[in-house]
């Protein structure tokens, strides 16, 4: 029985490599090198607590006294601290190892819940239409026409203004998930409803309903298959852009707080020191979110190239 | 044209009503304004009498519509810290914000066009896949570290521009200063606006090239090549034009969206404008500014959508601006 | 000498793996103010052939070998600049769709005169006047006013006409239709093509008819050729090719029209359909479909021959020929 299992998970994964994907991917240099570096990134920041030689969260383990130590190939480094430490003394390197883990949390979360809110909206109004269809696709152009960033800053600043600092701070993290994720909701909503209208005429979707099944059945095993790929090409620019957003928040203030980094904070209270020379602290975490968001947009580039769907514009 | 006018307008106020909405549930909920006006040390019963006074135990929909009422006439509260209306204070940063906004629109629009016609006709030259790398580069790297590098190379390093402020500014009318006066206000726009664009170009560029290399593909840019017109004409009048469509609908997205970056430009910058000013609010818990920015901010939002809006329907005519109000 | 002359025009398409023959040394000739039709299903490679004689073959698609004489000149040979002057001028084009065809931002007015102006010397004036002549001829009402609408404006065979008016602008030897009546509604078809034929033969204009439709052809052009899969397999008299069809295919497609069905009985289908180019048999293109087919049909592929007044690429055509004036006999 076993072994019958692995083969057919052998087959699909040769499935898979000699499809059209995996041929394309196996010819382009760009996202072979782009998936490999993603996923280094991704292992080493998951087993952040493993891989760090400190606990940047634990207070005991931060020295003041080694606070802007350089990297160990610059003059006046300490051989503890591979990239030398921020202001606070800790270690840059396991501060940016819990950071990435954080900005990549935060951004995978984010777009999985405007995932979850946008194909559901999607669905729904592509499948019921008319009066709800029209409300909801006005709501998409209205929330559309304001910039997420913009809103965020808007509800991160009053939030906090509100709860102050030290409660903000706690649950900074879920209020990133989910404004985040609230608003970028109609990207996925407009691409699934097109996907609905354009599938709802075929036959199958006739027959199946003819066949006694009910809407949320074909919608979710009829229709949504077929709007996979411009799901996926549109996740990864996303994951992208929730991370950057992230960052951009932090950086203001309005995100992850000091003592629990992301990279954005990092770079932020990195960013006060610039003039006194200690630019790692800016510039170490700030390769790390370009390297990051790039090969995540090197590969949702090349997906776009491959799985061509066709993406609603506007 | 005038019903889908009527209705575009309406819609605009509709949002505005929203947003003036959420406006004053924040002034409602946020901060205490008795302490600001009299401070901690006055009794419970004094407390209650102003707040009759103040019309703070009204109701709900009755402090709201006098909300309303005054900020229609330009009237929404006085900042805590500046002991002035807060309006004025955003006002008076206003013209900052706007010229760097200002500056950044030049370059995209300037670069945007030609690098994206350009990648689009010639995909397979050296020079057009310099600028897709370095466009997807660009996407990846935000506003402000893209602020940050600037600084750390042409200000620390080179010292050829300066690093914060607006430098000397030319007083034009009202609250207006002009940075485009003066050299010195030249020097310190242009690393800001170079920030502000830096994410921006890459996108607008990208689209151009994207919407560009479609319309190419259409049946009535073959047809224009067999009636034996030139590719410069096929380029810029049959194809672009085309193009531009699509690109306008979401460059008004993006106007909005610039706004929302100059909170960080500013930062980055200590560019006096309204979005330097916000988070200082934000940080004073100057409940009014806060509201107010909140509610300028959203105007701005709700014009531009609406002006580009219509642009569309002018500039596409297959577009039926009457049908569309029906 | 004719106008036109096409000489082993073989053009092929840039695969991944491989690179596909999209037209198999195709040859014809065409007389100044001579109508020729061809014909075949779609995919038989009759708008590669259209375009591929204005020179405008996107990519993958290139003209791998062959001439194509027009006047006494190589098109083939030409530079892009070259060919610009002579496309719209020389040869001009009617295109598939006129809802598409067209630009849809700019005017009528503005896409004729820029086709004046890209080929003559003349004022906006000058051209506006030679635009509005055109529109009368093509039957255009009101045609100072149609100059300033916009594409959406016009219904399809409005547009068509305007189409045609363009082509004639700059009084060409040939014009290229392709397939210029399927996308209009049924009821102004003919007086598209009878507004055509009227025009072509007027100003004497050659004019080449891409169709897939026989009947059309048989009232349109003098001559005619029937494509198969990239290759022409029977080319003569339009007459001829009617009324004595040699290839089994042609006839296959004369005894699918359906005026050959008496009323009630089901149409004739050729059974079996075209071979996609990337799995066009060895030997005879149409023996899979064919009931004639020999070994000889799929193992060798056959010439194009002269027979009677046709040409045809057949290697049974002889034997057909026999079998089938015996079963008329008897």
């Amino acid at each position: 029985m076993s072994t019958l299992s692995t083969n057919t998970e052998i087959s699909r994964w040769s499935k898979i490599w000699n499809s059209n994907m995996g041929y394309s991917f196996r010819r382009n240099p760009v996202a072979i090198v782009s998936l490999a570096v993603f996923i280094v990134i991704a292992i080493m920041s998951l087993l952040a607590p493993l891989i760090a030689p400190f606990d940047p969260y634990d207070p005991a383990q931060i020295d003041i006294m080694n606070s802007e130590y350089p990297p160990v190939w610059v003059d006046g480094s300490d051989p503890q601290f591979i990239f030398g430490t921020d202001d606070q003394g800790r270690d840059l390197w396991s501060t940016i190892l819990y950071g990435t883990r954080l900005s990549l949390m935060i951004g995978l979360c984010a777009v999985a819940l405007q995932a979850f809110l946008g194909i559901s909206i999607g669905l729904i109004a592509g499948y019921v239409g008319g009066r709800i269809d029209s409300l909801l696709m006005r709501m998409a152009d209205i929330q559309l026409s304001f910039s997420t960033l913009m809103v965020a800053i808007i509800f991160l600043a009053v939030t906090q203004a509100m709860f102050g600092s030290e409660t903000f701070n706690q649950y900074a993290i879920y209020f990133l998930v989910a404004v985040i994720g609230v608003a970028e909701w109609p990207q996925y909503a407009r691409t699934v409803r097109a996907t609905v209208l354009a599938e709802k005429k075929k036959e199958y979707v006739d027959s199946a309903r003819v066949l006694g099944f009910g809407p949320l059945r074909i919608m979710v095993r009829h229709i949504l298959p077929n709007s996979l790929s411009p799901i996926f090409v549109i996740s990864t620019v996303q994951v992208a852009n929730a991370i950057i957003s992230e960052a951009s928040l932090s950086f203001l203030g309005l995100g992850m707080p000091p003592s629990q980094p992301s990279l954005g904070s990092l770079i932020s209270s990195g960013f006060d020191y610039i003039f006194s020379g200690s630019w790692w602290i800016t510039a170490i975490p700030g390769v790390v979110l370009v390297v990051l968001v790039l090969v995540i947009n090197l590969l949702g580039d090349w997906m776009r190239d491959i799985l061509n769907p066709k993406l609603y514009k506007g | 044209m005038l019903a889908y006018l009527v209705k575009r307008v309406f819609q605009a106020i509709a949002v505005m009503f929203v947003i003036s909405l959420v406006g004053f549930a924040i002034q409602d909920n946020l901060g205490d304004p008795l302490r600001e006006l009299v401070g901690q040390s006055v009794s419970d019963e004094v407390r209650q009498q102003l707040r009759d006074e103040l019309g703070l135990n009204d109701s709900f929909v009755k402090q709201y519509l006098r909300f309303l009422g005054n900020a229609l006439q330009g009237d929404l509260g006085t900042s805590y810290f500046f002991k002035e209306p807060a309006l004025d204070v955003i006002l008076k940063k206003l013209p900052a914000t706007l010229e760097l906004v200002a500056g950044a629109t030049l370059i995209i629009i300037g670069l945007s066009v030609p690098l994206g016609v350009y990648t689009a006709t010639r995909p397979n030259t050296i020079f057009s896949k310099i600028v897709m790398g370095v466009s997807i580069v660009g996407i990846s790297i935000p506003v402000f570290l893209t602020a940050i590098l600037m600084i750390f190379v042409f200000s620390v390093g080179y010292g050829w521009f300066p690093s914060y402020g607006r430098g000397e500014v030319v007083h034009v009318f009202g609250y207006w200063d002009t940075n485009f006066a003066t050299a010195d206000g030249w020097m310190h726009i242009i690393l800001p606006s170079i920030a502000l664009a830096s994410i921006m170009l890459p996108l607008f560029v990208r689209l151009i090239r994207a919407e560009m290399m479609e319309v190419l593909q259409s049946e009535y840019v073959k047809y224009a090549k067999a009636k034996g017109i030139r590719p410069r004409r096929i380029y810029f009048v049959h194809a672009l034009k085309n193009t531009l469509l699509p690109v306008i609908t979401v460059g008004g997205v993006q106007i909005g969206t610039m706004v929302a970056y100059t909170i960080l430009t500013e930062t980055v910058f200590q560019w006096p404008g309204m979005g330097f000013m916000f988070l200082e609010a934000v940080n004073r818990v100057d409940t009014p500014l806060i509201v107010a920015y909140l509610i300028v901010v959203g105007f701005i939002f709700v014009v531009t959508n609406t002006i580009v809006d219509l642009i569309y329907g002018l500039v596409n005519p297959t577009v039926n601006l009457a049908r569309m109000g029906a | 000498m004719s106008m036109l002359s096409v000489r082993d025009l073989t053009v092929k398409f840039a695969m991944r793996d491989q690179n596909v023959t999209a037209l198999d040394n195709i040859s014809f000739d065409l007389g100044e103010g001579e109508r020729l039709g061809i014909v075949g299903e779609s995919g038989a490679g009759k708008s590669i052939t259209g375009f591929a004689l204005m020179n405008l073959l996107s990519r993958p698609g290139y003209i791998d070998n062959g001439s194509i004489l027009f006047e006494g000149e190589d098109i083939v040979q030409k530079s892009e600049s070259q060919m610009r002057k002579i496309r719209g001028d020389r040869i001009a084009m009617i295109f598939q769709d006129p809802m598409v065809t067209l630009n849809p931002v700019l005017t009528i007015g503005q896409q004729m005169i820029e086709t004046l102006m890209a080929h003559r010397k003349l004022s906006k004036a000058e051209a506006e006047q030679i635009a509005i002549v055109k529109l009368r001829e093509v039957y255009i009402p009101s045609p100072q006013e149609r100059l300033r609408q916009y594409p959406h404006e016009l219904s399809g065979g409005m547009r068509q006409r305007i189409i045609i008016a363009i082509a004639l602008l700059l009084d060409p030897d040939l014009i290229i239709a392709d397939e210029p009546t399927t996308a209009l509604d049924v009821t102004i078809q003919a007086d598209i093509m009878e507004l055509l034929l009227e025009l072509c033969q007027s100003n004497k204009v050659g004019l080449i008819l891409i169709t897939h439709d026989l009947g059309v052809v048989s009232q349109m052009a003098e001559r005619t050729l029937v494509m198969y899969a990239g290759r022409i397999i029977e080319s003569g008299p339009t007459r001829e090719i009617i009324n004595d069809p040699q290839h089994p295919y042609t006839q296959g497609l004369i005894n699918a029209l359906p005026q050959q069905t008496l009323p009630g009985h089901k149409l004739k289908q050729i059974p079996g359909s075209m071979p996609s180019l990337t799995t066009i048999p060895e030997g005879c293109p149409f023996s899979p479909r064919c009931q004639y087919a020999t070994d000889k049909c799929r193992r060798i592929r056959p010439e194009i021959v002269k027979y009677g007044p046709a040409e045809v690429a057949c290697h049974e055509v002889n034997r057909l020929h026999e079998t089938q004036s015996e079963e008329q006999s008897a």
